[in-house]
């Protein structure tokens, strides 16, 4: 029996080790480390660190990348960067409001059958900056500028990639690497190659609530509004998880006091 | 049942109904009174376990049904608007995708628990292989439902997967078509996927169903390997084995939770989270974990058939594997050879998945020095997984000399000469 815990637990830490390895093997650099806000168990979104995360989404990156899976009401949902006690139904959020009259949208057909622009209403999806994804592809190089509504999950190292990404212009061409016209080295990007130019400088934005916009600021704050883009639920899955653990750590001591005291009078 | 029917209706009701449709007694011959071995161990609270895996599979899954778009446009987005917008829609799909690697979890120590303790040796033949059967149900289960996000590794997946039928000699290319109902992965695949997803749990259902009858039968096998011989070697299901199952069960949701809650996407791929696009092929595709084990099997053949073969032997030899293993004593507690045979299969086991899951030509680690990768690392240990069960196994029963076994069950449990009054006077109190 002994032999079988001591095999279970190799085999506990093998099934640990083994994932990871297979995720490395394709990266190059390793994102660098970051500590934000949101991670462990107990972390949290800052509302703050979203906005000023948003607000770089909506002055750079919203210019090629589109947010599919997002409505624009999301930004005003509980655990949003622009939600308001006050406004529990984000259709009434003025900030909200402020942010979808902002685009135009298309809609349609009307009563005689042709399309029209309006302004956007917090229902609307963030509009896509590219008709279609042909357009997207040949406006960029022949690369499409990826949607931006996963891209957190859907890379490896997650937030702290997308932030040592937009960090990551400055190191110098290894010989074995060929950039190409339209191309830009980066470490961080699988293969080194990548077709974005780099794009924070300095002072890119101006902050509403005055924090300095540097290029690690904004490079951080959109890494971590892209992580809530990702995931809104993230906050309420970790509350969630807490009563959950409790609830069956509870449940497992009542359970094996009542293994105990049914066995009492039985050797096994 | 095993033994006579010990129910006793006791009101009107209990006898009109027994009398026509004895469900009741059923149930209590099966899961109250049903002599039990009163050593089992926590490896034996996998059966239950596995039981509550396949309901929440089916309850989350029915309720995601409802939600998810089957069509290779809407598939992705649907999946996320389920994660975003449908109520819970985020908590239950992280249980059903995580459920999938817990049930394997669960199936995995399942089967090995079997192994050990040679639970698959007459008269528990049958059981063993309807367990099989359920093995590879599973399996299907699992390849299909990750097929239905139409991620990068679901369409890179399912066409590896597919494409492997293509192999056969003749009937090669029909198959794949047949399986793709076109001429490629597409929409009539993934529509068949679905349909195909939501079919086998209720197979998988149905034949755990026989998968306990089988067991009810003969009885539980238990760690000595011994057969029941009197009533003092058991207890009663109820309600000694429902506390401790119990136990282990929530035990075993503590894990499940952990991953649902704190680390839902530590055992998906992040290019699933990448829509499906045909033109781009991921730089390595790789199976769930679950399956990594067969993937290396696959690759260390280099002719294509030949991958295929030995991967669905891999299975194949599960189902003789009853007639193989030649040793008259079932648990390897008394089989001081068989022991350290399986411990290293178990290790292989193990190695091939994380053979799986690297590239084959890596170097692997520490052995890299003297040229190991990782393809002929798969290579030593599938024919080790295979000698195991070909030859390890049938000719070790000639060989290897067991050591002393107790007289009994209940021998085993409270020593030699003696026994326990009070549990054999009065086992349900």
């Amino acid at each position: 029996m002994k032999m079988i815990q001591r095999l279970l637990a190799a085999a506990a830490g093998a099934l640990a080790l083994a994932t990871p390895a297979a995720l490395a093997a394709e990266a190059g650099h390793h994102p660098a480390d970051y500590d934000f806000s949101f991670e462990g168990p107990f972390g949290t979104f800052d509302r703050a660190q979203l906005q000023r995360g948003f607000l770089v989404y909506q002055q750079v990156c919203s210019a090629c990348h589109s947010m599919n899976q997002l409505h624009i009401r999301n930004l005003g949902e509980e655990g949003g960067p622009f939600y308001s006690e006050e406004y529990p139904n984000p259709n009434d959020n003025p900030v909200v409001r402020a942010i979808a009259a902002d685009y135009i949208v298309e809609d349609g057909p009307d009563e005689y059958g042709d399309m029209f622009e309006r302004p956007g209403r917090p229902a609307d999806r963030f509009p896509n900056p590219y008709a279609n994804p042909q357009m997207a592809a040949a406006a960029n190089g022949g690369a499409m500028p990826p949607d931006f509504s996963v891209i957190v999950k859907a890379r490896h190292g997650g937030a702290e990639y997308i932030r040592s990404l937009m960090l990551g212009y400055d190191y110098e061409v290894p010989e074995d690497v060929r950039i190409g016209p339209g191309q830009y080295y980066n470490p961080y990007m699988s293969g080194g190659v990548i077709a974005m130019p780099p794009q924070l400088q300095d002072g890119l934005v101006e902050y509403a609530d005055g924090t300095e916009a540097t290029k690690e600021q904004m490079a951080t704050d959109i890494a971590a509004f892209l992580a809530w883009a990702a995931e809104p639920h993230m906050e309420v899955r970790k509350k969630m998880g807490l009563m959950v653990m409790i609830y069956l750590l509870v449940l497992a001591g009542l359970l094996y006091a009542a293994y105990r005291q049914v066995w009492s009078n039985v050797k096994h | 049942m095993s033994g006579p029917s010990t129910y006793e209706p006791k009101t009107g009701v209990e006898r009109w109904l027994d009398q026509r449709l004895p469900i009741v007694r059923l149930g209590w011959d099966s899961f109250v009174d049903f002599p039990t071995p009163r050593n089992l161990n926590y490896w034996y609270t996998f059966g239950g376990i596995l039981t509550v895996c396949l309901m929440i599979q089916i309850v989350t899954g029915i309720v995601l049904a409802m939600h998810y778009v089957p069509h290779i446009d809407y598939a992705f987005a649907s999946v996320e608007r389920i994660d975003r917008d449908v109520n819970f829609g985020w908590l239950l799909r992280n249980i059903h995708a995580n459920g999938a690697s817990m049930f394997f979890l669960a199936v995995y120590l399942h089967m090995l628990r079997g192994l050990y303790y040679g639970s698959y040796k007459a008269p528990r033949e049958l059981l063993w292989i309807l367990g099989v059967v359920i093995y590879l149900l599973m399996m299907a289960a699992a390849f299909l439902g990750y097929v239905l996000p139409w991620g990068q590794m679901s369409y890179w997946g399912a066409m590896v997967i597919t494409n492997l039928f293509g192999a056969l000699p003749l009937i090669g290319t029909p198959i794949t078509e047949w399986l793709w109902g076109g001429f490629s992965v597409g929409n009539a695949t993934l529509n068949r996927f679905f349909s195909l997803h939501y079919l086998i749990p209720f197979l998988i259902a149905g034949i755990v169903g026989l998968h306990v009858w089988a067991l009810h039968v003969p009885g539980n096998n238990n760690p000595t390997g011994l057969s029941i011989k009197t009533k003092a070697d058991t207890l009663p299901f109820h309600p000694y084995y429902t506390v401790k199952d119990g136990f282990a069960i929530i035990v075993f949701m503590i894990i499940f939770a952990f991953f649902v809650f704190y680390w839902p996407d530590a055992l998906g791929h992040a290019d699933n989270y990448i829509e499906a696009n045909a033109l781009v092929t991921p730089a390595h595709i790789v199976p769930e974990w679950y399956l990594l084990p067969f993937y290396a099997i696959l690759r260390a053949v280099p002719d294509k058939l030949g991958g295929v073969i030995l991967m669905f032997g891999a299975i194949g030899v599960l189902f003789i594997l009853p007639w193989l293993d030649t040793s008259k004593v079932r648990s390897m507690r008394y089989r001081p050879l068989g022991r350290w045979f399986f411990v290293f299969f178990v290790i292989a086991c193990l190695g091939l998945g994380w053979c799986g899951a690297e590239l084959p030509d890596n170097k692997v680690p520490v052995l890299g020095a003297i040229g190991l990768n990782f393809l002929w690392l798969g290579r030593i240990l599938t024919l080790y997984y295979f000698a195991y069960f070909l030859v390890i196994l049938p000719l070790l029963g000639f060989i290897e000399k067991p050591t002393q076994r107790p007289a009994s069950i209940e021998e085993s449990v409270l020593g030699k000469g003696k026994s326990d009054a009070s549990a054999s006077a009065a086992p349900a109190e």
